[in-house]
């Protein structure tokens, strides 16, 4: 009896103070929301919002519902989500090598570089992008044109538009080509398990993924052609350019700035993840005759890549909860437009600021989900 | 037509005649790339752009080209192709970064110093192409304290320096006294701070408050001395805060006091607080609290209890899984809501519980991984020696774990300080919030660039220095296992 008490003491006193806690609150917004009039409850999500944003994915304007400012707010988050995320990859994992280079002056600069960014706050060099760096940029009738198509203005940037014909065809070949090289792979690593035999499986998916959507081009009928942004006179002094696709500087800064800063930690993990490969490995796959290309790729890759992934999905995370950052510079991502002005208007801060918090919360817990996933998967298998 | 190839391969036996020529075109290359940036001079004007452009590079490569002899014998020689110039890419690589760093030397020190202003009080005086450090010198008042009077600034200076000093105690301590440092660190330090910073600086009528607190933190300093050992971290936990209470509630000084006439400090509501002295306030003490908070969550995560275990896994997974600015707009918007109507919480105090709760899911996360890197027969050890559970984890478990993790316990804090500035979103101004609101102001447009660049020193030598602080000590600490 005596011990069960010493057992369930600790943990009843515990719950009770949880829950003393959470009823205390549930209990002062209660009341705090009955003596201000407000009514608890999800139902203004399908009321009309009347507000604008500045920049969206899916059409919207003031008479759409606070739902669908959402998912204008959620997606503008995962555009600059994604594209932080495939540049600081790129930049990472270039750092990363380059900080273990031979050769003394690639290593100081790459080592400078990881100094520099990381030890400076991320709002900062927002900051310091938007409002210092691309404020310095030409006028939108000064600007230079890159390449003659596309166009870096104070505005924004300027791209031309990608306008498809039979698009869907174009799609499945890339498809197509996409599973066709995961069975390759496949296949190819059976066959180096059973028979020890090497396949080019890296010739072959990059002939792939080429050769199939070329082949849509050519038989499919699919064409493309490309609609240049134009300059246009608004006024005496104001110009823009019409056409094309227009990235806004707030999306270009807080791109730049998240993978420049993301790419200091990445490349870190990288560094971390190669030379965590002990010496010996690569001593012992050269001794039994493997060439340098098939030491890296057979034997330190698939071990350092073990060490390497699951803190690079942390950092991914951490970049897409940093993209938040947003709201400093006006950027429409779901907290400026969700917990900033819909919550402005409505004045539904349990709901919306809960509503935000669960969006992020079941974003990270789902990627965790799938590191544990995939860590258990790769996970030495010992004997 | 071998002997052709022979000739342009350099080797040992035409050693000199390729050192030669090889260092003088690198050498050429070099000098073309300085005389372009700093003097704006170019050698290779007469040839059309492109390739005057790809000249010094194309010299470059052929020169170390020839100077790459492998055991040439000299010394110097050999160290520089070990270094920078192993083969063709490394060459061109390091050519590269060499002409870079030639190129922006130039433009940087002009625009840091040779074509900046540091003279004068007004704008008039910035001119030239440089930067205006004149701004940041008008503006270092607000930038160091936000809107704080400059008449009571002393105020905040005394309290850093004082806290600096106490701080420093540790290094200064004979030995008979480190045994309490511990103690004197966990329990006494963030205790004079808190009192410190929350009534001193505040001042008002809570100026009292900080009387009785360093009274009460001398007097259980001096009773300390006489407890029995092994009492005294309970002691210390407790008794300070009981003498102050005492005093406080039940001894009413403050009457005394103003008998005497002695008036208190003017009262600066933390709404004026700011600037950098902000942005070490609030990282000063998320820091003290997130520890404790995160420590005991780092416990409570590897508890037998399963009902403790997964209000800790809760506890953490929520606050890992948000970012931090809704976290702060939840503290603004939300948390008024989740109290009495007639209570109110200061925004600074609201904010440093956000910001710790948030790192404190970081820390328990970092605690853990720790106590898991931690061979099962120290727990075994300790349990065989018949220590309870508190025993075993404070004077075998912690302090092996927590010297595991100084570096991961060093990173949270580092992106603690770097995180501060988010206080925005509640309306408090610390540095790099002062800049913005300095930014607009219509007699000072346009110095953006400056404001940004001083304030990214600052916070560059704040995180760097402890970085290396940090490294520092998980050198000192390391004990071969």
């Amino acid at each position: 009896m005596n011990f069960k008490l010493k057992d369930i003491g600790p943990q009843l006193i515990t719950v009770i103070a949880v829950v003393l806690i959470f009823g205390f609150f549930t209990y002062n917004a209660q009341v705090n929301m009955e003596n201000r009039g407000i009514d608890f409850g999800y139902g203004f999500l399908s009321q009309e919002s009347s507000f604008d944003v500045q920049f969206s994915l899916i059409e919207y304007d003031g008479s759409h519902s606070y739902f669908r400012a959402y998912l204008v707010g959620l997606l503008n988050t995962i555009l600059v989500s994604v594209i932080g995320i495939i540049l600081a990859t790129i930049l990472g994992v270039i750092v990363g090598i380059a900080r273990l280079s031979p050769n003394y002056l690639i290593n100081k600069f790459a080592a400078f570089y990881v100094e520099f960014f990381r030890n400076i706050p991320l709002l900062l060099q927002i900051f310091f992008w938007y409002f210092a760096a691309l404020r310095a940029l030409p006028l939108p009738q000064d600007a230079e044109p890159m390449f003659g198509i596309s166009f870096l203005t104070i505005k924004g940037l300027f791209v031309p538009a990608f306008i498809w014909q039979n698009f869907n065809i174009f799609f499945y070949s890339i498809l197509a080509a996409i599973i066709t090289i995961i069975l390759i792979r496949n296949h190819a690593k059976k066959l180096q398990e059973t028979q020890g035999k090497q396949t080019p499986v890296l010739l072959i998916s990059i002939g792939l993924i080429f050769i199939l959507p070329l082949l849509s081009f050519l038989i499919g009928g699919v064409r493309l052609s490309f609609e240049v942004p134009v300059l246009k006179q608004l006024a005496t002094t104001s110009f823009i350019y019409e056409g094309g696709v227009s990235l806004p500087p707030e999306l270009i800064a807080l791109a730049l700035s998240l993978s420049l800063y993301t790419a200091t930690f990445i490349a870190e993990c990288v560094r971390a993840g190669i030379q965590g490969v002990g010496k010996g490995q690569k001593e012992a796959a050269a001794s039994i005759g493997l060439t340098p290309n098939q030491v890296l790729k057979l034997v330190i890759m698939p071990q350092a890549l073990r060490i390497i992934i699951p803190p690079t999905t942390n950092q991914y995370l951490n970049l897409t909860k940093n993209s938040s950052l947003a709201a400093a510079i006006a950027y429409p991502d779901l907290v400026l437009v969700f917990a900033g002005t819909a919550l402005m208007q409505t004045g539904k801060a349990i709901e919306i600021v809960s509503i935000t918090m669960f969006t992020y919360l079941s974003l990270s817990i789902s990627i965790s989900i799938l590191m544990n996933w995939y860590n258990k998967k790769i996970a030495i298998q010992e004997k | 037509m071998m002997s052709k190839i022979n000739f342009l391969k350099p080797d040992k036996s035409n050693l000199y005649t390729f050192l030669y020529l090889g260092s003088f075109l690198f050498f050429v290359s070099v000098l073309d790339v300085l005389l372009n940036s700093f003097f704006s001079l170019n050698l290779t004007g007469f040839l059309p752009d492109f390739l005057s452009f790809l000249l010094p590079l194309i010299i470059g490569f052929i020169g170390l080209y020839f100077i790459r002899i492998e055991l040439s014998g000299i010394k110097q020689l050999d160290l520089l192709n070990k270094h920078i110039n192993t083969n063709n890419f490394n060459a061109v690589l390091s050519l590269l970064i060499i002409f870079i760093i030639l190129k922006s030397i130039p433009p940087i020190l002009s625009w840091f110093f040779v074509n900046a202003s540091f003279a004068g009080d007004s704008k008039d005086v910035c001119t030239g192409s440089g930067a205006c450090w004149t701004y940041i010198k008008v503006w270092m008042r607000r930038f160091m304290y936000g809107m704080y009077p400059n008449a009571e600034q002393w105020r905040i200076n005394l309290s850093f320096i004082a806290l600096a000093l106490l701080g420093s105690v540790g290094y200064f301590a004979i030995d008979r006294f480190k045994k309490y440092l511990t103690l004197y660190y966990v329990v006494i330090y963030p205790f004079i701070a808190f009192l410190f910073i929350f009534f001193f600086i505040s001042g008002g009528p809570v100026f009292f408050d900080f009387s009785y607190g360093i009274i009460a933190a001398i007097l259980s300093i001096i009773i300390g001395f006489f407890i029995p050992s092994r009492f005294k971290f309970y002691y210390f936990l407790i008794v300070p805060f009981a003498i102050y209470i005492l005093l406080k509630y039940f001894l009413f000084f403050e009457e005394y006091i103003e008998l005497g006439k002695l008036d208190g400090l003017n009262w600066v509501e933390t709404g004026a607080w700011g600037g950098l002295s902000l942005t070490f306030i609030i990282s000063f003490f998320c820091l003290i609290f997130c520890f404790p908070i995160g420590m005991a969550f780092a416990l409570g995560r590897r508890s037998n209890f399963p009902l403790i275990r997964y209000i800790s896994i809760g506890f953490i997974e929520f606050w890992r899984g948000v970012p931090l600015i809704t976290v702060l707009f939840m503290s603004a918007v939300m948390f008024p809501m989740f109290l009495p109507a007639d209570f109110f919480i200061d925004k600074l105090v609201r904010c440093i519980i956000a910001i710790s709760l948030f790192e404190a899911a970081y820390v328990a996360e970092v605690i853990r991984g720790g106590l898991q890197a931690l061979p099962r027969g120290q727990y075994e050890a300790a349990k065989s020696l018949g220590m309870g559970y508190w025993r075993m984890h404070i004077f075998v478990i912690l302090p092996q774990a927590l010297k595991l993790v100084i570096p991961g316990i060093a990173n949270t804090f580092l992106a603690l300080v770097k995180d501060t500035p988010l206080i925005f979103v509640v309306g408090l101004l610390e540095i790099v919030g002062m800049l913005n609101l300095a930014k607009t102001n219509p007699e000072w447009l346009g110095f953006a660039m400056e404001g940004y660049v001083f304030a990214a020193i600052i916070f560059w030598i704040i995180c760097y220095a402890m970085s290396k602080y940090s490294y520092n000590l998980e050198q000192k600490y390391k004990t071969d296992r």
